[in-house]
């Protein structure tokens, strides 16, 4: 089946199997290996993308669903030469070991902060009614479907506060 | 040329004289832009022309024979081979070095793969996989449920004095059971393999943790010698014991490869690394602990009940650690080995210490308490002069300190006596460990080159399975010849590297850096001679040579690259001397009156492993392991189909690692420490240090808080809110 995404704003056209994965299709099609195959099955967030700027799991969705939708992937966030402040604040932390969760890890606290700034309430948020806050406490419940393994779960923490500070400096 | 140094003798303390300054500093990992940006290629991920895709069938009884029906899916669209000959039972255990049981026909564990089904693409081939018809003949013997088992192996491991007298003439004692459940690596990236033949020759692209040793294990089960296969490995998706050994990935792709004339890639669903590479036992243990009057340790023995597959030589050294972590004259070790139909048990990190010093130190908090003192007093006081078990020195015993300080810099002095500590509905409470891991060196080689323009090039087949070996083996290179950080490359991951440790057992920084350490400083001698001076007597910083009263650019000492290789190997220290690295683990926990839930709220670590080579991503290691430990005391355990023996939560979302949420305030505090007999960097190993007796703590501090003494792991509520 032909289907059309854009994939980091550059319109791809491919002829897929029916039952390809979107994270298939990015990683065999494609040839974006930033984003990973950690369970296949939903329960691990290694293959985090965002379709029209929202997360998903890709290892979730056929990519015959997405026909003209937009992804983003790791490769779109930034490259080794100019990284995205997220990216750099993991390195500067050491928000990751193996390095195998860490495209997913930052492609989902990119998303996050973006459903904060929204105000989206999570399973955490205290008052439903007012507007959500990053908070330590939020960012682990909201973060927590990205696992790691190595268990870098503190540097990566601290990259996304250090990296959402910067985001709400530079607004102000 | 080739330098080799054997630890025979205590060795000085060459990098404290080194001037570059960049070694033990937290520099960022060299290879962090590539893995944020999605650039550092995995194994699975190597594109190659014409590639096919491989998808293993699992045996769907737990014993007995297989037939199977290639009709059933030859016709199916993309269609290209199906293999079952050559597979392998299951990883090899670390170490092995020759190849793992390769069983034909015969089913041991329900899940083992028994065919490998390849096609045109990864869609094709897994239908087929569902779709091919298997017929089995089952035996009726299969070992499925322990609980009525009666064929014990039993094997012990030490025996010295009567400790059964030591009990009765106890001034107190404790005589506790415990069982832990097994546990999963859960490395994230998945097992995978691509292999592609030209001649007689196979490279496989794949995920593993020591080349050298797997190289052989494939050979051997290929039937070709090792010469010819060559192994990639740049990058690995973690490991943790799972791809110590090779995987039936590899092999699975190169017979099919080999067969097909065409690369072929396989790689293992999650549930096939449950239930086909390698597990943690699960155990049953008895410890017994006997005292005197001042609270010296009389008496000690632990024993445990664990099991493997037929024909597996892995046992879980789960009393390594009770073995020389405190004095006491009469001792008894041993353990007990079922045979079973459930998948083969390995190394899972830090194997032995993890689930034994949980016990062992969850007994000793007992202890403490039944002699009514501190816990910490308890364990300095039982410090052994040297080892308990055979009488070794020990090289350097970081334990004390880092009690001492441990506690000083977590508040222990706040802790309150059990169950008086409330915040709403929730209680808290705090504990303690040790922390002890043996400490080991394996032969391990690396080249080093200095160019003439001031940079350096480290090779081995070292693996960085997220450890940090990139950055460190690029410090340690650039500390000894006096360059930045920037100017030294390292390549790690291909066999045809000199050939390194691997990673594994905590011995892959020490030993692959002592050989950098050891080729670097073959080139500091040839560097000397032009300078004029002793080696010992040159001073390397920036690019630029001092020494005989010469300053000198390297790019004036040199005109073409200097290679030299360094071999470290054990010596009659490592023999002659016990080494282990030592520290403590602090734990707060919050326990909810209700529910029985427990948060971990904060943990600290104190680690005496010797010279810390990057205080960064030693730090990360450590914070790993605290995280191991909150997990195997409270979330993970494999959970058995006892009709069948198979692993009913083979999934991460059924076998629970710790998620952010899980995790509290964590610290790590190292203690300033050099050893001397270890190895020429005084460094001892950390990856593991900081998972054992982590999951103690948390135990320990769960007591504290609201007076239930866990005994069965993990520490799920349903075990603590019924007592409470
Ligand atoms: S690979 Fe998609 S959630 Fe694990
Ligand atoms: S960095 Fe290895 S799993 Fe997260």
């Amino acid at each position: 089946m032909r289907v059309s995404l854009t994939v980091n704003d550059t319109p791809r056209t491919l002829d897929l199997d029916p039952r390809t994965s979107l994270l298939d299709a990015l990683r065999d099609h494609l040839h974006l290996t930033g984003t990973k195959k950690g369970c296949d099955h939903g329960q691990c967030g290694a293959c985090t993308v965002l379709v029209n700027g929202e997360r998903v799991n890709s290892c979730l969705c056929l990519a015959v669903m997405h026909d003209g939708d937009e992804v983003t992937t790791i490769e779109g966030l930034g490259t080794p030469e100019n990284l995205s402040p997220l990216q750099a604040a993991f390195v500067k932390h050491d928000g990751f070991q193996c390095g195998y969760c860490t495209p997913g890890q930052i492609m989902s606290s990119h998303a996050m902060l973006k459903e904060i700034a929204r105000g989206w309430p999570s399973h955490v948020t205290e008052d439903l009614s007012a507007k959500a806050e990053l908070t330590i406490e939020e960012l682990k419940e909201r973060m927590s479907g990205n696992l790691c393994r190595c268990s870098a779960y503190k540097g990566i923490a601290d990259a996304i506060l250090e990296a959402a500070a910067e985001q709400r400096e530079a607004a102000e | 040329m080739t330098t080799e140094l054997k630890m025979d003798v205590p060795q000085p303390r060459f990098l404290d004289q080194t001037q570059q300054g960049v070694l033990g500093k937290p520099i960022p990992r060299v290879d962090g832009a590539l893995k944020v940006t999605g650039q550092a290629t995995y194994a699975a991920e190597w594109q190659m022309d014409d590639m096919a895709h491989g998808v293993f069938v699992g045996a769907a009884i737990p014993k007995g024979h297989f037939t199977i029906d290639r009709d059933s899916i030859a016709g199916m669209d993309g269609f290209l081979g199906l293999y079952t000959d050559n597979l392998v039972r299951n990883s090899a255990r670390g170490t092995l070095n020759t190849n793992p049981v390769q069983p034909g026909d015969r089913v041991d564990y329900l899940g083992q793969s028994i065919a490998l089904v390849v096609a045109e693409t990864f869609e094709q081939a897994r239908d087929m996989a569902a779709a091919l018809k298997v017929s089995y003949t089952r035996d009726d013997d299969a070992v499925t449920d322990l609980s009525e088992y009666d064929d014990w192996e039993l094997k012990v491991g030490i025996e010295l004095g009567d400790v059964d007298a030591a009990m009765d003439a106890a001034h107190k004692s404790v005589d506790l059971e415990y069982t832990t459940k097994g546990h999963n690596s859960g490395a994230m990236e998945l097992h995978g393999s691509i292999a592609s033949w030209d001649g007689d020759h196979v490279t496989v692209r794949s995920s593993l943790q020591m080349l050298g040793f797997n190289r052989n294990e494939l050979a051997d089960s290929l039937g070709v010698p090792p010469e010819q296969v060559r192994l990639l490995s740049p990058y690995v998706g973690g490991g943790f014991g799972s791809k110590l050994g090779i995987g039936p990935d590899s092999v699975g792709a190169a017979v099919a490869a080999r067969d097909l004339g065409r690369p072929v890639r396989v790689v293992l669903t999650r549930p096939q690394v449950f239930d086909t590479t390698i597990r943690r036992t699960e155990t049953r243990q008895h410890i017994r602990l006997a005292a005197n009057q001042d609270g010296r340790l009389t008496g000690i023995s632990h024993v445990n009940w664990q099991s493997n597959l037929p024909g597996e030589g892995h046992a879980e050294p789960v009393d390594a650690a009770t073995r020389f972590l405190y004095a006491g004259e009469n001792r008894y070790c041993a353990h007990y080995m079922a045979r079973r139909n459930s998948p083969a048990t390995g190394d899972v990190r830090s194997p032995g210490e993890a689930v034994g010093m949980l016990t062992l130190e969850a007994a000793m908090d007992e202890l403490a308490e039944a002699l009514e003192m501190d816990p910490i007093d308890l364990r300095i006081r039982n410090i052994p002069e040297v080892h308990p078990g055979n009488g070794k020195p020990i090289s350097s015993n970081g334990m004390a300190s880092s009690l001492r300080q441990g506690a000083e810099a977590f508040g222990w002095d706040q802790r309150q006596p059990t169950g008086t500590r409330r915040e709403g509905e929730w209680l808290i409470g705090m504990g303690v460990a040790a922390a002890a891991r043996a400490n080991l060196l394996m032969p391990s080689s690396a080249r080093v080159t200095l160019n003439p323009d001031a940079t350096a090039v480290v090779e081995t087949d070292m693996t960085d399975i997220g450890t940090g070996t990139y950055t460190i083996l690029g410090q340690i290179a650039a500390e000894t010849l006096g360059l930045p950080t920037e100017s030294v490359t390292v390549h790690l991951g291909d066999s045809n590297f000199p050939t390194a440790s691997g990673s594994g057992g905590s011995w892959g920084a020490t030993s692959s850096g002592s050989s950098v350490l050891i080729a670097a400083r073959a080139i500091r001698k040839t560097l000397a001679e032009r300078m004029g001076c002793e080696e010992e007597a040159l001073t390397l910083k920036d690019g630029m040579a001092t020494g005989g009263n010469k300053r000198s650019a390297l790019s004036e000492l040199i005109d073409q690259p200097i290679s030299e290789e360094g071999k470290i190997d054990k010596g009659k220290l490592t023999k002659g001397t016990h080494q282990a690295g030592y520290g403590a683990h602090f734990a707060e926990v919050a326990v909810n009156t209700v529910t029985g839930e427990v948060r971990v709220r904060r943990m600290l670590a104190a680690m005496a492993a010797g010279r810390i080579l990057n205080e960064q991503t030693a730090r990360s290691q450590v914070y790993g392991g605290q995280i191991w430990g909150i997990g195997s005391a409270l979330h993970e355990g494999l959970e058995f189909d006892t009709r069948t023996g198979h692993i009913a939560n083979h999934t991460l979302g059924e076998y629970y690692v710790p998620v952010h949420l899980d995790v509290g305030d964590l610290d790590v505090l190292f203690i300033d420490e050099r050893d001397d007999m270890a190895n020429p960097m005084q460094a001892k190993g950390i990856g593991e240090l900081g998972f054992c007796g982590a999951a103690a703590a948390v135990a320990n501090a769960i007591y504290n808080a609201c007076g239930v003494r866990i005994r069965d792991f993990p520490a799920t509520p349903d075990r603590i809110f019924p007592h409470l």
